[in-house]
């Protein structure tokens, strides 16, 4: 018996109706006439789409994203009115460091899976038994199996508010916390408030940079090029997040109603990874672990839990804070920050912008491979930046 | 003339038939619409909220009659003629009168012809509208490229300058050797630079959503897209001030639809698959027609555009399927919106009360080197013709009579 604050195991099902009827609409799925370019350039390509709606209805097993989840311990519990789902899966070594790895859109949990393995079990994974994590990966609230919070004001701040108060709940005193996307700026938040407890985090995207580069230094060819993808990204490339920060409603419509509309607007996040995964449709060649069945999970698991809308609306909650702070700093960050760029990443955030942001850097690097869905894309690569990373605060 | 271009440049007359099974596969997609949990606001900051589109489609797929925008398109005159390549779909209606001046009329995003059809009447038979023989107009209602029943380009470069060049080659080819022209919205671009453009054949065009704002204020407004940006201008008169806060709650809050369509309208695969998806972004355009488009589904339509008016439109470009092809005009634009786009030719504007903004009468000298014609009007929102058709027709009747050619 569950109490209000307590945790509760938790085990899904979906109804063999929710898979029939998924499978029918994609198979009667229309489609738009073919792009006019020969590129990414006016979204997501005709061929792409078409190849991942026939796979998708044909070959793709609906029974993954189930069998997946329930091989792990998962939970929920109530915190701030919002029954938070999360993955908590204890390290067999004793003295291991807990972690709060957040997912971010359009991913959910399903990007850190794999990374589950090496970080928890790390003798197992080329590790050592001092490299172990024990791990807690929640579902952002109105993502997957968290519930949509029912009142206004749940922006990544007070989302990081909960996740100190779940790693409390936990029984966790010392942690550490890591993040990319909407996971980057839950994390930030947290190591802004520094809840008793933080000892350090681990970030994958220099949030703050996304939203404004003013006093960035811009003089090395690596600082330049940032700039330049940032100018990229803002000039082409922000679309999804300007419908979402203002109208999440309007295109939810189409996320709940139309499989490929779900698909096509959760593919159509960043150029790297955008054409990652149209070559893993298309040419059947995925780029390291970003394969038709890991992207067709998440996707999957978006459709079966009709949160498009919800997880859009994160953004507008994120807009609404923005506004509310206009002008405001945010306070600095006391707590150790580790830092890598993923090459592929929106923008490879050079080091001297991770240090202007956080002063006290005491881990950065430069990753080989990865993009923007770095723990889904390269798992062991990933785990091995977080060892390093945390060594020190061990 | 060789015979393959005569045959391109013919005009052939034109009938919309809808495929069979097309509107049974509408309603049945229709009935099996899932919807979203409620927005968690009790406005439209959110976007169309869900009792309106749990109205709509229970209107929609109940009571609706989908025949409807066949049935009245075919009661009037079109054709289809190739420029440039493309088949151009058009109304036109020649006035039972000598001498009615002709008037090509550009329709927008998310509109159609459909928003134009409830003037034709007025505009080329006024004596049966309370008007003169002398007010007539012959009328040609053009569908742009990738809307309704023009072809779909298959390749890029049908940018509104492109649209414009078509317009006077489509008015040539109809034997027009002097005219008007008038638009808003998308048709409004298209009219100012067939204005720029300056054929020798236009005498005049009338505007109800002009390009006056001048160019410090068009990129103050453009740097608060992310937010933050360049701060508000200063010294601007109660009208210019009015002007620019109402532009720029638009370009703060309500540009998402545009820049989406601007940067990825091939990702938007809901408006050819989800005919909920469709129906929600193509009311969703501006927060006033909105208001008045949501006040339908209660019962309560605010001028002409009644629910049945909308599902026209909107079943239109669902049976086109060109909910994509016709966002693509947003990625072809290279011009600012509300830009001065140099137009030279006698200009005549009209304000409406609930039109994105309200043009000041300043702004519009200084765009329109040659203005004829400046009127504030007292209803009407950004579909002026579809909403107030007796207004607009005023409108024009009274804008042109200085450019007709004494008889």
């Amino acid at each position: 018996m569950a109490t209000a604050t307590g945790i509760t195991p938790f085990h899904l099902e979906f109804a063999d109706e929710q898979i029939d009827d998924l499978r029918r609409r994609i198979r009667a799925a229309r489609l738009p006439s073919k792009e006019l370019v020969d590129d990414r350039s006016q979204g997501v390509q005709l061929a792409t789409i078409d190849a991942l709606a026939r796979y998708w209805a044909s070959d793709y097993d609906f029974g993954r994203v189930e069998k997946r989840l329930n091989a792990l311990p998962q939970y929920t519990s109530e915190i701030d009115g919002v029954d938070v789902h999360f993955i908590h899966v204890r390290s067999q070594h004793e003295d291991a460091l807990p972690l709060v790895m957040t997912h971010g859109w359009p991913g959910s949990v399903i990007e850190l899976l794999d990374a589950i393995d090496p970080l928890t079990d790390p003798t197992a994974h080329g590790g050592s038994a001092e490299d172990a994590f024990h791990l807690v990966l929640p579902s952002l609230p109105g993502y997957g199996f968290s519930s949509e919070p029912g009142e206004l004001g749940w922006s990544t701040g007070r989302v990081a508010r909960a996740w100190a108060g779940l790693m409390s709940r936990l029984g966790y005193t010392r942690y550490v916390a890591q993040g990319g996307d909407q996971g980057a700026a839950v994390t930030d938040d947290m190591a802004r408030q520094a809840p008793a407890g933080l000892a350090g985090v681990h970030l994958s995207l220099l949030r703050s940079a996304l939203a404004n580069t003013t006093g960035l230094p811009t003089e090395s060819d690596e600082e330049r090029a940032a700039l330049e993808a940032l100018d990229t990204f803002r000039k082409s490339g922000f679309g999804y997040f300007l419908e979402q920060s203002t109208r999440p409603q309007t295109i939810g419509y189409a996320l709940l109603d139309s499989p490929v509309a779900l698909a096509a607007w959760m593919l159509d996040h960043d150029t790297d990874s955008y054409y990652k995964i149209a070559r893993a449709f298309v040419d059947g060649q995925p780029v390291g672990n970003l394969t038709r069945d890991h992207i067709l999970d998440n996707n999957t698991n978006y459709w079966l839990t009709g949160t498009g809308a919800s997880a859009a609306r994160s953004y507008w909650e994120g807009g609404r804070a923005a506004a509310l702070a206009a002008g405001q700093a945010p306070p600095a960050v006391s707590v150790p920050v580790g830092f890598t760029t993923f090459p592929g990443e929106i923008f490879r955030a050079p080091r001297s912008w991770a240090e202007a942001v956080y002063p006290r850097l005491t881990y950065f690097n430069e990753a080989e491979r990865g993009g923007h869905f770095a723990a889904w894309e390269e798992p062991r690569l990933f785990t091995d930046e977080l060892r390093s990373a945390f060594r020190p605060l061990r | 003339m060789s015979a393959s271009t005569m045959e391109a440049t013919a005009v052939r007359e034109f009938r919309v038939e809808v495929r069979d099974g097309a509107l049974e596969d509408l309603r049945r997609r229709l009935s099996e619409t899932r919807f979203p949990e409620k927005e968690t606001v009790e406005d439209a900051a959110q976007g169309v909220q869900l009792a309106t589109m749990e109205a709509l489609v229970r209107y929609w797929g109940g009571e609706y009659d989908m025949g409807r925008f066949e049935a009245r398109l075919n009661a009037f005159p079109q054709f289809i003629t190739e420029i440039d390549g493309l088949d151009i779909h058009f109304i036109h209606v020649r006035s039972p009168h000598e001498n009615a001046l002709p008037l090509i009329i550009t329709h927008g995003w998310p509109g159609s012809i459909i928003e134009m059809l409830a003037a034709i009447g007025p505009l080329t038979d006024p004596t049966a509208y309370g008007g003169n023989a002398e007010d007539a107009f012959d009328v040609v209602v053009p569908s742009m490229p990738g809307y309704g029943f023009s072809a779909k380009p298959a390749a890029t470069g049908w940018d509104p300058v492109h649209i414009a060049r078509a317009w006077i080659q489509l008015m040539e080819r109809l034997g027009y050797t002097h005219y008007v022209a008038q638009g808003g919205d998308w048709g409004a671009q298209i009219t100012d630079v067939m204005g720029a453009e300056a054929p020798l054949g236009l005498l005049g065009i009338h505007s109800n959503m002009p390009g006056t704002v001048p160019p410090e204020i068009s990129a103050t407004l453009a740097s608060h897209v992310l937010g933050g940006g360049d701060p508000a201008p200063s010294g601007l008169s109660g009208d210019e001030q009015r002007a620019y806060e109402r532009l720029n709650e638009l370009y703060t809050t309500g540009l998402g639809y545009s820049i989406e369509m601007g940067h990825r309208p091939q990702t938007l695969y809901g408006l050819a698959d989800s005919p909920v998806a469709l129906a929600a972004w193509m009311i969703d355009h501006d927060a006033r027609s909105y208001d008045d488009i949501a006040a339908a589904f209660r019962g309560e339509p605010v001028g002409s555009l009644t629910r049945d008016e909308v599902l026209d439109n909107i079943t239109m470009t669902w049976v086109t399927n060109t909910g994509v092809s016709s966002g693509r005009l947003y990625a072809e634009n290279t011009l600012g919106f509300f830009d001065i786009k140099g137009t030279t030719v006698p200009a005549a504007v009209t304000v409406f009360p609930n039109e994105l903004y309200q043009a000041p009468r300043s702004w519009a000298e200084q765009a329109y080197p040659n203005l004829i014609y400046f009127n504030e009007v007292d209803a009407g929102n950004h579909f002026a013709a579809w909403q107030e058709p007796e207004i607009f027709t005023r409108e024009l009747r009274a804008a042109f009579k200085s450019v007709r050619r004494p008889t």
